[in-house]
């Protein structure tokens, strides 16, 4: 009921205000309240960490893959980080890794992928003027900003930035005495995750708030696109979980500059006997993955849904299961915040917990298994138009299934205690939330950008994109599960010193060169994108013969989405190739009046509420 | 000069490639190829997904099989042959899942690709076929999670009481390990008593301390019960023998253990590998900083006889740094003494 005074509220003001022009450069484009800007903002913020977060790779592939090679010639972008022998630095090297880590979990697939596409989804898929606060959804936008601005910073401090894994345990992130990157760049690295708290928690509140509250008429809960369940899910598993780690950052904070103990315990180090008793650096891993597990969810569930409407609309073809497809990824966000420990099998923590752990870490993979076969036969018998965002999304299965398979090894303790922190684990979280989620994003832009900004991306491009993306993913990461098995340990400067990992010197190198051909790829992905948006081919109203509300807006949806009224919801989005219809996609705002030819005997009695539905 | 050709020579080819692009585009313009489903590419791009499909499985196949003995470490510890047994069930069953559904997946989008004259089929549910995909793989996992139980819950039971007792400690950047002495107890620490050379922070005060000794190398009995106490002095390091399938995290303030079975002597793995350099190591796994990956540690796996011998061999830490004796209460002195005495000492 509030929802529609909320909108017939805006409905009056966009009608009075149709044709006016207001606000100026700054208020339009930097300090704007519009959901479709902000969620550009957060998309072009996620590109530019991207490019930093995959450039650090690079620079650590070149190490791994060559570490005989001389790096003299980085010292103009990397300056004393380069030794005076021309090596890269080895404390370097760990913060190259761990902000690599940070950069791509948070801000590129957290802000980058949640943020663009919650934000310009969640109003235009449930039919709604805009987000339920737009002064809130700036004020997301904005911490993020500054939160990048902060971590951005940190790289460039004399110190260098946090350089104790993305994970920050302590003792090691605590104590500057124990490497340079824990003095002031942990700071600035726990400064930057706070305020990207802040901006998470506000994003997400406003998601939830407006799933719930601002549906148009007839959009009831099974009838919302699968991408916009698969936000409400995530936006909160991110609101549950991503306090905690505040709490875990503020006591970390509280042990490097406050004297306190709740991490540290009887630590000797620099020569001197630190004064802290009886705290537990077990305690920081708990908090930490409280929240570092769920993330991976929060990484990857929104890709999921993006690949289900995407995989739908171009095999022609309902998604199979969608009732199974929420129940699993309601299962997976249950079962998300009781997993977390396998993360910690070999910590020293009690075994009988790694039992508990094991055996529910295990049971996620049935929801996961769920999706995957969904989308099988999803594709089975359809008639499938291959966009470069449909091969996207195929890839993301294909990363999805080989990374979430090696999961079963992993999250198996017995299995885990030669496979943990070795480059085994690199290789399954690397395809299974890294790649996958990144596929989920790039295919997303790939899908929404007609909306976003009026003009068609060049497909061949696209495709070239996509084969160089994908067969250069699966050449970097696939070799690492042998190298893993072999028991290569992750975070190593260098393998020369163990007679153990003295092999795979060539495979290591293969991986760098495919390495640095797909991130000189993404580069064709930048171009097409920044070209396509001044010089692309005007889109049509609708390209891709899609069924959901988003595609009923003008080619530039102004402020406000829909010039006139809010089309009224009839059905579920995915009515693709019914038998009897015209075409081959009947859109939602299509009542089932309109279409006797194709109604299913039970849809035949929804005509009669139809009615009720549009005075609703 | 060089650096301003290779500029150039950049610009060129980006100016080239660019040019390229824009006369595809105006093709494309009057061919209207846009207009095709999958912009006029899309037999070509279900083509590509088979080419994949077959190149990639055939890639993985041959090198998986090629290279066998290089990721395949021999096993060298009791427990170590029942996790690798796990680990290669789980490696067949994982494996058929994989081959399956990535078939299905390449062959699905290859054969159902788009046909103007073909709809698809409108397939919205089945409650049978989900129920399928959720009681199998279901049924699946409870094979593995029971066996993994029974596996983890062996290997992480209390070791036997008849184990040598072994504590290994690791600081930035290195390993250090301690042998109970005869008394074949170890002594206490404090970590406020650790310096320069009292690396373990051995409390003198305590007697079982007097007669405990740090060698160089690890050592171990072949066939023995092993039981590594394990700490850590400075932040988390882990100790990894990837050759036992061992690994456990070693915490400041938090003693961890891990036991096992070596089953094989240096020696004998020498000639197994046909490696005569072949020695066991210990590497850390837990990052720890700048030296995270030079931490190793030389392990040796006697014979029990030799290794009765070396342990007779070794000298107390007090007796090697007569300076600690200070530390050592007066009531204790004499203890001190006798216990700090090697065998070798002894016979001279």
């Amino acid at each position: 009921m509030d929802s529609t005074v909320v909108n017939e509220h805006i409905d009056h003001a966009v009608e009075d205000h149709a044709h006016e022009h207001h606000g100026n450069f700054i208020t339009n484009y930097i300090f704007s309240t519009d959901h479709k800007i902000i969620a550009k903002q957060y998309l072009i913020t996620g590109i530019f960490w991207a490019i930093i977060g995959g450039g650090m790779s690079m620079i650590f592939r070149l190490q791994l893959g060559f570490p005989e090679a001389t790096m003299e010639w980085l010292r103009p972008l990397l300056g004393d980080w380069i030794t005076s022998t021309g090596k890269l630095d080895p404390e370097f090297y760990l913060a190259l890794v761990t902000m690599h880590g940070t950069i791509m979990v948070f801000f590129v697939l957290t802000a980058g992928l949640s943020g663009t596409f919650s934000n310009y989804l969640i109003p235009l898929q449930i039919g709604a003027r805009d987000m339920a606060s737009g002064f809130m959804n700036m004020l997301s936008y904005w911490f993020f900003f500054v939160s990048s601005v902060v971590m951005f910073i940190s790289i460039f401090i004399e110190t260098g930035p946090a350089s104790g894994g993305w994970v920050i345990y302590p003792p090691l992130s605590a104590l500057p005495q124990a490497i340079s990157g824990s003095g002031l760049g942990m700071t600035l690295w726990l400064v930057s995750i706070a305020l990207f708290i802040v901006s998470t928690l506000l994003g997400g509140i406003n998601y939830i708030t407006t799933i719930i509250n601002l549906r148009t008429k007839g959009m009831s809960f099974t009838k919302l696109p699968l991408t916009i369940w698969s936000f409400f899910f995530t936006a909160t598993i991110g609101l549950l979980s991503f306090p905690v780690l505040l709490g875990a950052a503020l006591l970390l904070i509280f042990d490097r500059s406050f004297g306190t103990s709740f991490y540290l315990s009887e630590i000797y180090i620099a020569g001197e006997a630190l004064p802290n008793m009886g705290g537990s650096p077990i305690l920081f891993q708990h908090l930490f993955w409280f929240l570092g597990h769920p993330e991976v969810y929060i990484v990857i569930m929104p890709a999921f849904g993006i690949t289900s409407e995407i995989i739908s609309t171009n095999s022609r073809k309902p998604i199979f299961g969608y009732k199974a497809m929420i129940i699993s990824l309601l299962g997976i966000t249950v079962l998300s915040f009781v997993v977390w420990a396998h993360h910690m099998f070999v910590s020293g923590m009690n075994p009988f917990l790694g039992s508990i752990f094991m055996l529910l870490t295990l049971i996620i993979a049935i929801p996961s298994a769920v999706k995957v076969f969904n989308y099988l036969t999803t594709l089975w018998k359809g008639n499938i138009i291959f966009t470069p965002a449909m091969l996207f999304s195929i890839g993301l299965v294909s990363f999805f299934i080989s990374g979430g398979l090696t999961g079963l090894f992993v999250g198996n303790s017995a299995v885990d205690i030669q496979l943990h922190d070795t480059y085994f684990i690199v290789a399954h979280f690397h395809l299974v939330m890294g790649s996958a989620a990144f596929f989920g994003m790039i295919a997303g832009v790939y899908h929404w950008f007609p909306k976003m900004f009026g003009r068609m991306m060049d497909n061949k491009l696209g495709y070239i994109h996509f084969w160089l993306s994908f067969v250069g993913i699966y050449m970097v990461f696939f070799p690492m599960h042998y190298i893993g098995i072999a028991g290569f340990p992750r975070r190593y400067y260098s393998f020369t010193n163990f007679d153990a990992f003295s092999t795979f010197v060539d495979l290591n190198a293969f991986v760098s060169i495919a390495a640095l051909i797909t991130f000189a790829a993404q580069f064709i992905f930048l171009f097409n994108f920044f070209y396509s948006i001044y010089r692309g081919k005007k889109a049509p109203e609708n390209p891709w013969n899609s069924n959901t509300l988003e595609w009923t807006t003008p080619r530039n949806p102004g402020h406000g989405n829909w010039p006139g009224e809010i089309p009224t919801v009839y059905r579920w989005p995915y009515d693709y190739s019914k038998p009897g219809a015209k075409e081959d996609f009947i859109p939602q705002n299509i009542p089932f009046s309109k279409t006797p030819e194709s109604n299913l005997p039970h849809e035949v009695k929804e005509i009669e509420k139809e009615k009720a539905v549009e005075k609703a | 000069m060089i650096g301003f050709s290779i500029a150039v020579g950049v610009f060129i080819i980006l100016a080239i490639l660019l040019l390229i692009f824009r006369l595809h585009t105006l093709v494309n313009v009057m061919k209207e190829s846009d207009k095709k489903a999958g912009g006029g590419f899309n037999k070509g791009n279900a083509f590509l997904f088979m080419v994949f499909l077959i190149g990639s499985f055939g890639l993985l196949f041959w090198y998986s099989v090629k290279n066998f003995h290089l990721y395949q470490l021999p096993i060298a510890s009791e427990h170590g042959v029942t996790t690798d047994r796990l680990f290669w069930i789980t490696m067949w069953i994982t494996g058929i899942v994989f081959i399956i559904t990535q078939v299905l997946l390449f062959y699905f989008s290859f054969k159902y690709r788009h046909d103007e004259n073909r709809r698809a089929l409108f397939f919205p549910d089945n409650n049978r076929l989900e129920l399928l995909w959720t009681i199998v793989p279901a049924i699946v996992l409870t094979i593995l999670v029971v066996y993994g139980l029974f596996v983890w819950n062996k290997v992480m039971a209390p070791a036997p009481k008849n184990a040598e007792v072994i504590e290994i400690m690791g600081y930035q950047f290195a390993w250090r390990v301690r042998y109970p002495g005869k008394d074949e107890v170890l002594g206490t620490h404090d970590y406020r008593k650790i310096d320069a050379t009292n690396e373990f922070g051995l409390d003198f005060t305590d007697r079982a301390a007097y007669d405990d000794f740090v060698p160089r190398e690890l050592h171990l009995p072949k066939g023995q019960p092993v039981e590594l106490k394990i700490r850590a002095r400075d932040v988390l390091h882990s100790v990894f023998a990837p050759h036992f399938r061992l690994k456990m995290d070693a915490v400041p303030g938090m003693p961890t253990r891990f036991w096992f079975i070596p089953t094989k002597s240096t020696a004998e793995m020498r000639e197994e590998t046909g490696n005569s350099e072949f020695n066991y190591e210990i590497a850390c796994t837990e990052v720890c900083g700048k030296g995270h990956f030079s931490m190793r540690l030389l392990v040796v796996v006697d014979e029990p006889a030799d290794y009765e011998k070396w342990k007779s061999e070794q000298q107390p830490w007090l007796s090697k740094n007569p300076e600690y004796m200070a530390q050592v209460p007066q009531d204790l002195k004499e203890l001190a003494m006798i216990k700090s005495q090697s065998e070798s000492t002894k016979l001279n």
